[in-house]
């Protein structure tokens, strides 16, 4: 029984071991900054590396907390992301004074993400989504002589807490229809009441505000540009997968009864978001916003996936958020680089970057590719995969709605290649130097990228151990 | 006790819904941060009214909306430390707390 408890709950003690150590070093005497990076990052590299051992499936404590090989998997995909950050984000942290902080914001906002991907029970979920929302709003303040930062958090602060508002009641008019919490519950009651209806409506509208689907999206480019770099590229990817994973788990198990009122929400938000996201993306210099609109325009793909409502469907949507935490950390990683060194985010500054950055540009010009979805690359598979699950309900319409919306994210995609190679610049951005670790994020990105996409075998274990509707 | 369940269940959510969209409609008109955070809490305390409502009048077998509501206290005041410390901070830079004065970021 008590080795059952620790089975269960490996990964998310592993977490909580981290933090108290963080903790620890902290009382400590001061350790340099240089002393203290390489360490944390190879405990990061460990939590990631035992994620993949000892897997079990059950549940715990009465059902609110359960655990199965995709619950692990989507872990595994978080713990990733949250090491190649970590890594990235060495020249940035390399002369900061608040280093442990910003790991314990991060690690702490990690476990509230596991709770709530593992959650079986309306409070856990509640739970879960605040602890991974509150300390990212301390995060997005981390710079905080930059008046822009402070400007990102407190949008996000107010935002978020408008959203959990909604989430919350929403619970409340959930419990009082149906007198429980647990999923288990719910799950048996159909639509039957307008009122049931309006209640599952404001859950699913606070999921979007985290994933900042159009119309909840007003936050986003605000909160990324504001942010550091380090933090916007946590939001964009981490917290958004976990969002997904969640609201995937969610309407698949506790929302199986209500599966024609949602399966009409994602489809008018999908196209709201592509259409949205791919407008505003096209008139952005800033790079940061211009990747917060582009992630908009990605979770409008996702719902189209999540539509679908079939294993199939269920496995692309795990894949393409595998392969867009590559693509989307190495841009990120480059444009974290440069802003670390240069203080330069904007599009333009990156004119004839080419010249003198060769190794930086290309991998800028793959996850671009990456992120369209140019065929060698694996963003190509993920959204094909996507639409695929997508038509699987022969809505063929809204297909063909995002296959011309890909067609437009083309242009913004490529203006941006198009900026690093054919342009001339008299004051292009010095050579960087690129510190090893952010050398080893980026390596890993790039294969990412380009072996997620070829060797099947990644698709297929995430297909074997996905389930339908 | 027998005076309170007089008052039919109606009544209650019709208060507690009020007080939702009173807040909400404080978050939307205010330009003070503080006040913002005011009426983010009068929209959590609305929905604390409906957990101990139907809690008590639906289900009082079991306690589990007594614990939401509790839950749904201790994280309200998380969630204001942590915005208080975000408002403070926002001060020190702008010199101001009015929502109309952090606006650089558009569009």
């Amino acid at each position: 029984m008590l080795m059952d408890f620790f089975i269960l709950l490996k990964q998310e003690l592993v977490i909580v071991a981290i933090i108290f150590l963080l903790l620890f070093i902290n009382l400590g005497k001061d350790r340099s900054n240089e002393s203290l990076l390489p360490l944390i990052n190879v405990v990061l590299l460990l939590n990631v590396l035992l994620g993949f051992f000892g897997s079990k499936e059950g549940s715990l404590f009465g059902e609110m907390f359960h655990t199965g090989k995709l619950i692990i998997l989507e872990k595994n995909i978080l713990n990733l992301a949250t090491w190649i950050i970590s890594l990235l984000s060495f020249s940035w942290l390399r002369t900061h004074k608040h280093v442990i902080e910003f790991y314990i914001l991060l690690l702490t906002a990690l476990l509230g993400m596991f709770f709530m991907i593992s959650s079986g029970n309306l409070l856990v979920l509640y739970l879960g989504l605040e602890m991974s929302t509150i300390p990212i709003a301390a995060a997005a303040n981390f710079d905080l002589a930059k008046r822009k930062s402070s400007e990102a958090a407190m949008k996000m602060i107010i935002s978020s807490a408008f959203s959990s508002a909604l989430v919350l009641l929403g619970i409340s008019w959930i419990y009082g229809v149906s007198g429980s919490l647990d999923f288990s519950v719910i799950l048996l009651q159909g639509p039957d009441s307008p009122f049931r209806i309006f209640a599952f409506i404001l859950l699913v509208s606070g999921f979007a505000f985290k994933m900042s689907a159009v119309p909840f999206h007003l936050w986003t480019a605000d909160v990324y540009e504001g942010a550091p770099v380090s933090v916007t590229a946590y939001l964009s990817v981490v917290s958004k997968a976990s969002v997904v994973f969640v609201i995937l788990a969610f309407l698949y198990n506790a929302g199986k009864a209500f599966a024609d009122t949602w399966y009409h929400i994602l489809i008018v938000l999908s196209i709201l978001s592509i259409i949205i996201g791919n407008l505003f993306a096209l008139r952005q210099n800033n790079f940061k916003r211009f990747l917060a609109f582009s992630s908009i325009a990605q979770v409008g793909f996702i719902f189209i996936g999540i539509a679908g409502s079939s294993q199939v469907s269920s496995a692309a949507v795990v894949y393409f958020v595998l392969v867009y935490v590559f693509s989307n950390l190495a841009a990120f990683g480059v444009v974290a680089l440069v802003s670390a060194v240069s203080g330069k985010e904007n599009i333009s500054d990156y004119k004839a970057f080419y010249t003198t950055n060769p190794l930086l540009s290309w991998v800028l010009t793959i996850a671009m590719f990456s992120l369209a979805g140019v065929p060698p690359t694996a963003g190509f598979f993920g959204k094909f995969f996507l639409l695929m699950a997508g038509a699987a309900k022969g809505n063929y319409w809204l297909i063909g709605i995002a296959a011309l919306n890909m067609v437009v994210s083309f242009y913004y995609y490529l203006r941006v290649v198009k900026t690093i190679f054919m342009e001339e610049n008299s004051q292009p951005i010095e050579k960087l130097a690129i510190p090893g670790a952010s050398r080893l994020a980026l390596y890993i990105c790039l294969a990412g990228m380009l072996i997620a996409g070829l060797a099947s075998c990644v698709y297929d274990y995430i297909y074997s151990i996905s389930f339908g509707l | 006790m027998s005076s309170l369940s007089e008052i039919p269940l109606a009544h209650i959510l019709f208060v507690s819904t009020a007080l939702f969209f009173i807040g909400m409609y404080g978050l939307f008109t205010r330009k003070n941060l503080v006040t913002l955070l005011m009426a983010i809490e009068l929209m959590l305390n609305s929905v604390n009214i409906n957990f101990i409502a139907f809690n008590k009048y639906l289900y009082p077998g079991k306690l589990d909306g007594v614990f939401f509501s509790l839950f749904i206290i201790t994280i309200a005041a998380a969630e204001a430390a942590v915005a208080i410390a975000i408002i403070i901070n926002l001060y020190r830079s702008h010199q101001s707390i009015d929502v109309d004065d952090a606006t650089e970021m558009k569009y």
